[in-house]
């Protein structure tokens, strides 16, 4: 009986937590003005905010009925997946141009998004205009 | 013998993890899901063997699990700092920067596993790498010493990562 009622003081307590950076994240969403400060919401959400929530169901599955430890490994592949989704949101404003043009490199060329071929570069044009 | 093994086993981690990682979706671990997930771990890094060929000549597990631990114990701090920078922040006085890192690391998986971990830190997203791999460009939120973050960068993650790869 106690047991029951901790766990499901820490349910409550995940889901209040989960909720909690899933609101920051989406006002961060909205309230930043930059492309670039934008992409730094939902990295909040996918750790913080689905990970609490994870940890609420993964309790919720031990303690009432039959436990399963597929929570981990949504939280596994969310941690392998995010960073790849946002490096690509991120290679896509470099290539717009459509933030602050970042520094040089410090030992090559540029970077390697912007490192375009220059039979390449008027098509890019093109397709822009 | 060696070379049949290599063969056979391309990634003998990636094979145990993928055995791993199938009995975890089953929910229960029975034989012939054991069995089945050894069989898709032996398939499946052999017919993607072309696309990595390259194995990483060293990885220490038990340094990876610390440093795993290092990592969400700065995911859950960076996650209230940023929070809050949202919540009490107005745009006007964000300090957003952009930081180059210098990059010790050689090996693709490691610089894989550290712009991984910077982006997951939330406040700075790994965004690009020069084009020969020497430097990484990381976008910080809000900072008024980029050379502060490219430092802690470095001696907190590049140098664990340079151990377990090293």
């Amino acid at each position: 009986m106690t047991i029951e009622l901790i766990a499901v003081v820490a349910i409550g307590v995940c889901l209040l937590i989960g909720a909690f950076f899933m609101f920051v994240g989406v006002i961060g969403m909205l309230k930043f003005n930059d492309s670039m400060t934008r992409l730094h919401a939902p990295t909040k959400v996918s750790t913080m905010g689905v990970g609490a929530l994870l940890l609420a169901s993964f309790i919720h599955s031990y303690t009432f009925g039959d436990g399963s430890l597929i929570q981990l490994l949504v939280m596994g592949f969310l941690f392998v997946t995010a960073p790849i989704s946002a490096n690509f949101f991120g290679k896509v404003n470099l290539h717009h141009g459509s933030c602050e043009p970042p520094p040089k490199p410090i030992q090559d060329e540029t970077w390697a998004t912007l490192n375009v071929p220059e039979a390449d570069r008027e098509i890019v044009v093109q397709e822009d205009a | 013998m060696t070379r049949a093994f290599r063969w056979l086993f391309p990634h003998p981690l990636l094979t145990l993890l993928l055995a791993v990682v199938w009995t975890l979706l089953q929910n229960g671990v029975t034989a012939g899901m054991v069995v089945f997930g050894l069989i898709l771990g032996i398939i499946i890094p052999r017919i993607t063997a072309a696309w990595w060929p390259d194995i990483p000549s060293r990885f220490h597990v038990g340094r990876m699990m610390s440093y795993m631990v290092l990592v969400l114990w700065d995911i859950l701090v960076a996650n209230v700092q940023v929070a809050w920078i949202v919540l009490t922040r107005p745009n006007s006085k964000l300090r957003p920067a952009w930081v180059v890192v210098p990059l010790d690391l050689r090996q693709p998986e490691a610089i894989t596993v550290l712009a991984g971990t910077i982006t997951l830190t939330p406040g700075t997203v790994s965004t690009d790498l020069s084009s020969d791999g020497h430097s990484l460009l990381v976008h910080t939120l809000d900072t008024d010493d980029p050379d502060g973050v490219r430092d802690e960068i470095k001696q907190r993650y590049e140098r664990r990562l340079k151990e377990i790869f090293e």
